[in-house]
């Protein structure tokens, strides 16, 4: 793509990075750790709750999750969690509704390529390579530990 | 003082992840893996479940606790039925909210169109 840019675009881009606002990267943290910050909070008022209702410490971790997973996904089919995202930035992407947006997220968009490689293919675009290198990790650092210990 | 912890604790990652997205050409997948790699470092040295304890959805709903609990599924596994239970241990501890995420992802993903 890049040898293919003219003068013009180049000088189209600088204009843009030029005009474009400057957002301070104070204020990108305060939004950051709010969001994040907020839904760790709404996570632990589920859990909270789900303890209360006689749940073991480790079911009501899975059903939190689980929870959050929803909550994210049908957000983002409202178009709602795009807007938190856009305002939150790595504080709407690290917590696990983050993880369901991309899932969520590009399922919707390619869905008119068609159920296989459109809709059920891009889902796993970020939430491949996710539990791929988590999985790695986990089995390369967990045999390490359970061989050595 | 739950909800205060959580919401410090979790708070302070996502604004540390904001810092790498500002400073870096890293993307927010990049921090995802970044964050799940790190979850399951500190997991394997035995420092994640106390974090669990002290701040719980402030280190529950991060994605760094996926990679928590592949690793003490890895490694309960292991102890269970060695190197096959290693393999099976990781995805089973996590399968329940995997599994969640594929079959609401999918259900949305038909379900909804995007705005715009």
């Amino acid at each position: 793509m890049r040898e293919r840019e003219s003068p013009q675009s180049k000088r189209y881009v600088r204009l843009v990075e030029k005009e474009q606002p400057k957002v301070s990267l104070k204020s990108n943290l305060a939004n950051a750790f709010l969001i994040g910050g907020g839904i760790c909070v709404f996570g632990e008022i589920i859990r909270t709750y789900l303890l209360y209702y006689g749940l073991s410490n480790d079911l009501a971790s899975v059903w939190m999750s689980i929870a959050l997973v929803f909550f994210g996904s049908l957000l983002t089919g409202l178009g709602i969690y795009d807007e938190i995202g856009r305002i939150g930035g790595a504080g709407s992407a690290i917590p696990i509704t983050g993880f369901a947006n991309s899932i969520v997220a590009p399922a919707m968009e390619y869905r008119s390529e068609g159920a296989i490689l459109g809709l059920a293919a891009r889902m796993f675009i970020i939430a491949g390579p996710v539990v791929a290198y988590g999985l790695i990790s986990a089995t390369v650092f967990g045999l390490i530990r359970s061989v050595f210990r | 003082m739950n909800f205060l912890l959580a919401f410090l604790f979790g708070g302070t990652i996502c604004a540390l992840g904001q810092i790498v997205l500002d400073k870096s050409k890293l993307t927010q997948a990049d921090l995802m893996v970044i964050l799940v790699v790190l979850g399951s470092l500190i997991s394997t040295f035995g420092f994640y479940e106390p974090l669990t304890r002290i701040f719980g959805a402030g280190a529950m709903a991060p994605v760094s606790n996926f990679g928590h609990i592949l690793t003490q599924g890895v490694i309960q596994g292991f102890n269970r039925a060695g190197f096959l239970g290693a393999l099976e241990g990781g995805l089973s501890q996590a399968a329940a909210v995997l599994g969640a995420a594929i079959v609401f992802g999918f259900g949305i993903g038909f379900l909804f169109r995007p705005k715009g």
